[in-house]
């Protein structure tokens, strides 16, 4: 056993984080919100980087790795608060035609609670295809099909919507071995993405705690701004050791239960996205409430992923169910 | 990024499961409470046959007579030993955690000559003098003074804190021998033998009604200069070698024990009925339950990982602080659900009917030490906030 990230992973790690610092910096998110957030370019220069081919087989032109690589490239684009439906179509590479290369842009849907409409369905004006989890299969569908409707403002500036009443039967690509599998392959990509947003919050709350001045000194000098972000940095270490048990046993399910580690990541790394996103609200003052700090996109892109592939409360309910059996 | 333990991790873990399967039952019963020297003989009677089994030690070095087990190793002891439910490490604590490794690490060749092999095999009890009425968090501005007569260091002050003294052979104790030098720089690290002349133990009585931390006065207690630990005056570096340990794995089977604490409280809430139901059937009970399981879950990846970044020094970084908090905190939420699912029962320290009031108060009054000892959760904070994140120190 040995849990640290290896010198692999962190090449693959430094390499998507230079590529976003340097694409998508959080000084561009405004630029992005006034293209809609997707960027054609962008999304295929993700797909040059291995995005969506990154566990498919090299022989397939993909990059051969498993879901430990995963979660760190997807903590990254957390981190960046990168835009496009990049876990759905990350799980649909070599399963829907184009999806790997980024020629087709996948989307999805998570119906699987037998969720009824209306539905919002993130990203849909850019849609190719649209992946709808059922509770008891997975199926396709042509957007284009569809009756959607705008949705003016969406909570997430980066994350544009459009609804629809219901959704028809679809193709059916799988049963419950693939609900399962996108199940859990989704609710970990997700996790590591929370878990990007709960170590950039963190790291945005003490920069800021360390430059700005009151009463003649660093805020950060003050217990009470010390203690807040002290917790952000524990919540962000419960996070990444989750996220990574989560990807580490995707990887290999001999070494633990991949059900039980999986929701047990996405209970953490939400909260901890949640409350770290807002202590960074809380930290910026005043100005942490104004559109100009970029701290509201943070929360606000929490609140899309904590809707992704289950909730706290569900993945809580399935970690219970999972030792329910044990007691 | 791998969790898979290898073959020999998974073989010593299959020799350490068959040993412990016939062990603990055949060590009987923990004695009560307040029967100190039969907690004495029952602990070290523990370390003793870990001592003969080779398990005593799990990270000393084998020079001195400790396993040296691979880090990987020691997480499937500490695994193991809970799961086993096996005896607390008990009187056994500080010998076993900070005076044998301090020892071990500064102490001279007859120092250790002297005390290392009999804390490993449970021969030798060791209780700790750091803390004082007005040294608590802030240590350094501890006032037990030690003044040089001949040979001998003349001790004078007050130590509280000081957990099994009544049953100690031994003390670590931190005194002042450079009253003109700065806090830090005129600490000095000794080993005071309990049966010095001019000792006076005063039981503390917890607020879980037990007895382990004693109040220890120190009126013109002789000790030979050759107890000195490390060089004078340089007790405060030496002090710190051993404080990390407390901090990093020293509580990892407990880690792993508060596991088995929560799937009691599921058990037990399946015998408590409300609103005509048991208190399981009720969604928000199991949901907060997996809620915490989750964060058991990830408390023990962050163990995992902060033991696999540690390196092979095995010395716990400044994380540690981390994993300290989280326990901390977590392990006091569990007492409270503990609590909250025996209702009425909880006012009684006795079982009720078929509910185990009494583990669950005991483990839900215990677990309010947590936060306190080995460095308050706002200490850690502190910690946190100042060496890992960079903030500006506080005013001092």
């Amino acid at each position: 056993m040995d849990f640290r990230v290896n010198e692999d992973q962190e090449a693959l790690r430094d390499g998507v984080r230079s590529f976003c610092e340097g694409r998508i910096p959080l000084e561009k998110l405004p630029e992005l919100e006034e293209k809609n957030a997707f960027d054609r370019e962008l999304w295929n220069e993700f797909a040059e980087l291995g995005v969506f081919a990154l566990r498919l087989p090299e022989e397939n032109g993909g990059l051969g790795l498993g879901a430990a690589e995963a979660v760190l490239v997807f903590a990254e684009l957390g981190r960046y608060l990168a835009p496009g439906p990049l876990v759905w179509s990350h799980l649909a590479a070599g399963r829907i035609a184009g999806a790997e290369t980024g020629e087709t842009v996948v989307g999805g849907i998570d119906l699987s609670r037998g969720e009824a409409g209306p539905h919002l369905i993130e990203y849909a004006d850019n849609l190719d295809v649209l992946l709808v989890l059922r509770p008891d299969g997975v199926e396709t569908l042509d957007p284009k099909t569809l009756a959607l409707q705008p949705v003016g403002v969406p909570l997430d500036p980066l994350t544009p919507l459009m609804q629809v009443e219901s959704l028809p039967s679809g193709e059916r690509i799988g049963d419950h071995a693939l609900l399962a599998r996108l199940q859990d392959e989704g609710a970990a990509l997700v996790s590591a993405m929370l878990l990007g947003i709960a170590e950039a919050t963190q790291t945005l709350a003490t920069a800021y705690a360390k430059e700005r001045q009151q009463f003649d000194r660093p805020i950060g000098g003050f217990q009470a701004i010390k203690h807040i972000l002290s917790d952000t940095f524990v919540r962000q270490e419960a996070a990444r050791a989750a996220v990574y048990a989560a990807g580490a046993t995707l990887d290999h399910p001999e070494a633990g239960d991949v059900l039980r580690t999986v929701s047990g990541a996405k209970v953490i790394a939400g909260e901890a996205a949640m409350k770290n996103s807002r202590a960074c609200i809380q930290v910026h003052g005043g100005m942490g409430y104004t559109w100009e700090v970029p701290a509201h996109y943070f929360l606000k892109r929490t609140w899309v992923l904590e809707n992704s592939f289950g909730g706290v409360e569900d993945h809580a309910d399935r970690v219970v169910a999972r030792i329910e059996s044990k007691l | 990024m791998d969790l898979r333990y290898s073959e020999t991790d998974e073989k010593f873990r299959s020799e350490l499961r068959a040993w412990l399967e016939q062990a603990v039952p055949a060590h009987g019963t923990p004695p009560a409470t307040h029967d100190w020297p039969a907690r004495r003989a029952y602990d070290t009677g523990w370390q003793g046959k870990l001592f003969e089994a080779g398990y005593a030690g799990i990270n000393w070095p084998a020079e001195y007579g400790g396993r040296d087990a691979s880090l990987t190793e020691q997480l499937v002891y500490y695994e193991e030993i809970a799961r086993a439910n096996a005896p607390y490490i008990g009187v056994n604590f500080v010998g076993m955690l900070h005076g044998g490794p301090t020892v071990i690490a500064e102490g001279t060749p007859e120092q250790k000559e002297r005390h290392v092999r009999p804390i490993l095999t449970g021969d030798q009890v060791w209780c700790q003098g750091f803390s004082e009425p007005q040294a608590g968090s802030d240590l350094a501005a501890l006032k037990t003074s030690a003044v040089r007569d001949g040979d001998d260091y003349i001790v004078n002050g007050h130590k509280i804190w000081c957990s099994f003294a009544q049953v100690a052979d031994y003390g670590e104790l931190l005194v002042r021998t450079d009253p003109e030098a700065s806090k830090h720089g005129g600490i000095s690290w000794l080993i005071l033998s309990m049966d010095t002349p001019g000792i006076e133990i005063r039981p503390l009585r917890t607020l879980a009604g037990e007895g382990e931390f004693s109040e220890v006065f120190l009126d013109n207690v002789r000790i030979p200069v050759s107890n000195l630990v490390g060089q004078e005056n340089d007790g405060w570096r030496v002090t710190n070698v051993t404080l990390r340990f407390e901090r990093g794995t020293a509580f990892a089977s407990e880690m792993y024990n508060l596991q088995e604490l929560l799937a009691e409280v599921a058990r037990a809430a399946k015998k408590v009925t409300r609103h005509d139901a048991s208190a399981w059937d009720d969604r928000s009970l199991r949901r907060e339950v997996g809620h915490i399981q989750a964060e058991l879950d990830a408390l023990w990846a962050m163990l995992k990982l902060s033991i696999s970044e540690a390196g092979e020094t095995g010395v716990p970084g400044v994380g540690a602080s981390a994993v300290k908090l989280y326990y901390t905190e977590l392990n006091q939420r569990v007492g409270e659900l503990a609590m909250r699912v025996l209702g009425r029962a909880a006012l009684s320290r006795e079982n009720v009917g078929a509910l185990p009031s009494r583990h669950f108060l005991h483990k839900a009054l215990q677990s309010l030490s947590l936060t306190i000892a080995a460095g308050s959760s706002q200490i850690q904070r502190n910690i946190i906030g100042e060496r890992i994140l960079g903030l500006p120190k506080e005013r001092k």
